[in-house]
This record gives structure tokens, sequence and C-alpha cells, in this order.
């Protein structure tokens, strides 16, 4: 299991594209992973639960990964994460 | 019998043809058990595989006719297609309930649905209809019903319909679509943001659409008002042929100036340019027949990002503007961040009052680092093109020394390192703060130009935030305090034999037109679309008559007099 906690910076929160793009990142890894955010978790590889969250700007969130993949997936959101300038 | 719909105003343009209406095929179903869920869970994936590939079609499609961003819509769709939340209980429950596909289906993304719908915020609930569009066609491809393929179209036609999804829009062939209305939607509903994009007429929001109209009605949209006529009587018909053509001539007597000089009646010349904020409004600048840029704003390059950009970066985008210009000027503003324009990473502290605090050239004088990478990215880029330098938020003449100063060090770091800087950049300042205005005579000596920022002068000018409604009221362009201090500006430029320009709103605005040419304004800079139009109305005003409009106008006393004169002038 890992996980890593990151602080929104983007103006309009996670939705949409950057959405889309963390969810399509996710969807490439065998592990579980979830976005927990106010205590509640959702499943990363869909796009419904993740906007569900309305995660907006200086939100803390945490993201967990569980399976044979899951540095590499964390890895990959938190390169996603700073691409997009969500985090 | 002739009626009259009202809705949203959503796309401008008026179109006249037969009713084809848009509506839902009958989607509805039992509940049933099922004696082999195995069977029926296969039988619900197939439909999801058709359902997916007619999507990526859809949205193939979309990409050619309406561009890459538009078709971002289809790939959130398909993404919400394959999304395990929705699949996952869909196919629970088949298994677990023994229910047909259709049931599953339907109860699962209803509740969805309304998750979305009942989220406080219009974005999120908005998406509720990209599911509700994707659960529609996986829904009628179990039931075996044909989706409406609007593609099929083959005579002119007005569409009518509840709401047009991102798909339905995609499939609408615009050869022989001439505009639409539906019964939901307002200005920012995808149905909206399409018509736009695609050029045609639309009304949304007119509730009844669907009910009200039929199939080979004959239906008048009125995008410019918001109404739609059904069945119109021939009076009506014959005073929208009329208005259509009249819009239609008249966009196209505007797209002949593209070419043209800006000249007044009797031969005055000023500039009409454009204001940007990145190079990829250059397009529209051409388009649009701007004369140069009267404003980039360069703050577009440092928003929306976790750090500042890099020389390097702001060279890129200053020298594609320069160029694609080809030598017209091009005035670059300076950093102008602050008031209500933030930028997160630079940590800046929170303000009681940010229009009257920590922005703009002030923040530049103070964080000379920032500032001197964008002066380094501007001089280097100066050599492609007609440069011109302007500092925001000017209020005494030593900022602009100061300011000044900085821009001859960097230039002359420059030339010791042998790096190429145009010898003939002119430096010039925004007038948007009335200590300026009105000093405009000492600035004139310094300054190579003023450019007036008038959504700035007037708030400062009547101590009314602009962002503030309860105010708003006291934004009063033509208050004649306001025209006494543009006229203070042009003249002391023209007493130095320097120009003065105008970059907000007003310098595109036909009321204010008159009166500008009137005070002698040498170059009016407004958004790209607002260029043809104003071309074309100062072709017809006489400069030496607007003189005399203007002296009279600055002896009026209220805003509001300022406008009726204008009108009975210049016969609005």
């Amino acid at each position: 299991m890992a996980q890593k906690q990151f602080t929104v910076k983007a103006e309009t929160g996670i939705h949409a594209r950057p959405a889309t793009l963390l969810v399509q990142t996710a969807s490439k890894f065998d592990s579980d992973v979830q976005l927990e955010y106010k205590g509640k978790k959702v499943n990363l590889k869909s796009i419904m639960g993740v906007m569900s969250l309305g995660v907006g700007k200086d939100a803390d969130i945490i993201i967990h990964a569980d399976g044979s993949d899951e540095q590499e997936a964390l890895t990959s959101l938190e390169e996603t994460l700073h691409s997009e300038g969500l985090a | 019998m002739s009626s009259i719909l009202k809705g949203t105003a959503a796309s401008s343009g008026i179109a006249i043809a037969k009713a084809y209406r848009l509506v839902e095929p009958d989607l509805s179903f039992e509940q049933t058990v099922v004696d082999n869920p195995g069977q029926e869970i296969e039988r619900f994936q197939q439909a999801m595989s058709v359902s997916r590939s007619e999507l990526e079609a859809i949205r193939d499609r979309a990409k050619v006719e309406l561009g890459e961003d538009k078709a971002a819509i289809f790939e959130a769709h398909l993404l919400v297609l394959s999304d395990p939340e929705l699949v996952s209980p869909i196919e629970d429950k088949i298994k677990q309930d023994s229910v047909n596909a259709e049931a599953a289906l339907k109860e699962t993304a209803d509740m969805f649905v309304m998750m979305f719908e009942q989220m406080d915020n219009e974005y999120m609930k908005e998406r509720a209809a990209d599911i509700r569009d994707v659960t529609k066609r996986v829904l009628a491809h179990l039931l075996g019903v044909k989706v409406l393929n609007p593609s099929m179209i083959s005579e002119e036609v007005i569409v009518i319909a509840d709401d047009l999804t991102p798909s339905d829009t995609a499939q609408l062939n615009r050869e022989f679509v001439k505009g639409f209305t539906t019964n939901i939607g307002g200005r920012t509903s995808h149905s909206a943001i399409m018509a736009r994009s695609m050029e045609i007429p639309a009304v949304v929001g007119t509730k009844e659409a669907t009910v009200e109209i039929q199939n080979g009605d004959l239906v008048i949209v009125d995008g410019l008002n918001g109404e739609v006529h059904i069945n119109p009587t021939e009076e009506i018909v014959e005073r929208y042929n009329h208005e259509s053509s009249k819009f239609a001539d008249q966009k196209a007597e505007w797209a002949k100036l593209v070419d043209e000089e800006s000249v007044s009646k009797d031969g005055h010349h000023v500039e009409l340019a454009a204001n940007i904020g990145t190079p990829a409004d250059l397009e529209g600048v051409r388009n649009n027949g701007g004369e140069g840029i009267g404003l980039y704003r360069t703050e577009f390059l440092y928003m929306g990002r976790n750090e500042l950009p890099t020389e390097e970066e702001q060279f890129e985008s200053y020298k594609a503007v320069l160029e694609g210009m080809s030598g017209k000027p091009v005035v670059v503003r300076t950093l102008d961040i602050g008031g209500d324009k933030e930028l997160p990473y630079l940590n800046l502290p929170h303000e009681m009052n940010p229009f009257l605090g920590f922005r703009a050239i002030r923040l530049c004088l103070e964080e000379q680092d920032l500032f001197k990478v964008q002066l380094r990215a501007l001089l280097r880029a100066s050599v492609y093109g007609n440069l011109k330098i302007m500092f925001p938020m000017i209020s005494n003449l030593t900022e602009f020394r100061n300011a000044k100063a900085i821009l001859l060090e960097v230039k002359e770091e420059l030339l010791q390192e042998g790096i190429k800087v145009s010898e003939n950049i002119e430096i010039g300042i925004m007038v948007e703060i009335p200590s300026t205005a009105v000093l405009a005579d000492q600035f004139a000596k310094e300054v190579d130009f003023f450019s007036i920022g008038t959504n700035d002068l007037i708030q400062y000018t009547m101590a009314a935030d602009r962002m503030n409604e309860r105010v708003s009221y006291l934004y009063q362009p033509y208050n004649p305090s306001i025209l006494r201090l543009i006229k203070m500006v042009i003249d002391a430029s023209h007493k130095e034999g320097k120009w003065t320009g105008m970059c907000g709103e007003m310098a595109g605005d036909e009321i204010a037109i008159p009166i500008l040419l009137g005070l002698g304004l040498d170059e009016f800079s407004m958004s790209a679309t607002s260029i043809l139009p104003a071309r074309a109305q100062l072709k017809n005003l006489s400069k030496q008559d607007m003189e005399a409009l203007a002296e009279e106008v600055l002896n009026l006393s209220t805003n509001e007099e300022v406008i009726s004169v204008v009108k009975n002038t210049i016969k609005m």
C-alpha cells in the first residue's frame, strides 16, 4: 500500500480536463487506486467518482495505490498532477 | 396559427426554415427478471461496445468539423462509458437481482445524474447531461431502437430539440442545419457554445419548443433577440427576410473593410488595433483587419501555472506576436498582476483593497528580478518587429523614470553580451490613474506615447470598485469628468508631438467612438471582432463634425446627457 498527500493549487480544482487525465493515468495500472478527500474515498479510475468529490482549490487530497504496481502508479499520478499544474 | 416562443439568444443571426424535430426515440421499457444473468451481462457489454465505437466515430468527426477542443467532450463521454463505477454496479445488479440490463443501467445512471444535478456548481450540473447522453445511447442499443441520425438531414432545416446533446450537435450537417432551438439550456450550455462555434443562429431555453413545434412547421429563429416564431404570418416572414439580409449584408459589408484603412468621412486616419492575450489571438486580429496590437496583455504568460515563465518562453511568445504582425505596431504591456489578477506562486499577502494596492508597476519596481526577465525577453524579441513597451498603473513620474532606467540598464547588459536590440522602441505608459491624467503635460515630455485604460481610469476617478455590483451604476464612461480627463491626455501628447491610444472597453464602443474621434484619439484598441464595425462607423463620421460634438459634450453635466446628445447627433 502506497500513499501520498497533495494540496491542490489549481484555481479551478480538479474538474474537466485534469480529472480526465488523472483517470486515464490511473486506469493504466493494475493496482487499486483511490482518491481521498475530506475522509471520503473514491475510485480514481472512475471519472464520475472523481468529479463527485468536488475537489476545489487548496484541498488536501491523498492518493492511495494498492497492488503490484502501486509505486509506479503513484509516481505517474504525481507527474500528471504536476504537469497539469494541479498540485 | 402564428405564435412566438421566447428564450435565450445563444448565437446571433436569423434563420428561416422548416422544422426538423430531433426528439428522443421511445426508450421506454419494462423491468423484467432474466433467466440467464450471464447472458444478460454479455448483451449489456455488447451494447456498450457498439456505443463505444459509435462515439469514437462521432468524436473523430467532431475533431475534423469542430476542432480538437470540442471533440474533447466526446473523450469525456468515452471515459464515462468505461467508468468502472458505472459499469460494475450495473453488472452486479444484473447478476444479483437477475434484472434486465435496461433496468440495471437506468437505475444506476439515474443515481449518478441525480447526484450531479444536486451539486451546487453549474459546471457539475451540466455534467449530468453527459451521463444522460451516454446512457441514452446504450439504452437505445439494448432496445434495438434506432438512434436518431441528424447527419442524414438533406434539406435546409431548423432543428427543434429538448436539449441538443454534444453528440447530436456533432452529427448535425452544417450545410443543411440553418439554426436550432431547444427547450432547455442557457448561454453556457453545450448547445449554445456549439452554435456559436458553428456560427449558426440559436435560441435555447424556450421551455416548450418541442411541444409547440411540429415537423414541417415554418420556423424563424431570431438569435439576435432570443425569439422563435412558429408558422409566422407573411408579414413577419417578410420583416425577418429583411432583417436577415440586413444582418448578412452588414457582415459582408464589414468583411469588405478587412484590408481597408480606417479613415473618417473627411479623410482623417486613425489606427484600429486589437487587444490580445496570447499569440493564438493573432489569427482573429488578421481576419478582422487589425492595424496593430494596441494591448498585448502579458499576464496570461504568467497565469495558470506554478512558477514564473522563463526568459526563453517569454521571448518565444513576444517574437511570435511581433513576427505575426509583420512590422505593424505591437504595444506590449509589462506585467500587470495584482488587483483582480492573482499569481498564487508569488505568495503575495492578501490585501484589503487589492485595486489600490501592491500591483502592476508597483510590484515590478520592487521585484526587479522578475521585471528584468520580462524586459530582457522583450528587448531580445524587439528585432523581429515593431515593438512598443508600456508600463501599467503609473501614478507619478518617478515610477516611470525608475521603470525606464531599469529598461535601459537591461538593454545595456544585452548589448554588452553582444545581443541585438532594436533602436526604435517607443516607451509609453498606461493612463489609468487620475493623477497621471491630470499631470499628462509633464508626462508627455518624457514618454513616447500614452494608452488610456478606461476600465481602471473610470473606477479610480469615480471611486467605484468595478467588481462590486452595487456600485456598478457608477461605471460611467461618458461622464464629462472622464471625457475631460481623456481630452487632457490627448491634448498633452499632441502638444509634445506624441500620440495617444486607448485600450479599454470604451475604444470599441459606438457611442464613445464619435467623441474620441472628435477629441483626436490616434489609436483605438479593442477586441478583434469589434474592429470592422468600428471601421464601418468611422467611415461615416466626419472628424470636423465630431470635434464640434466633442466640444459640446465636454460641457454637459451627466453621463446620460452625453449619451442622448451623441445619439441625436449621429442618428443612432
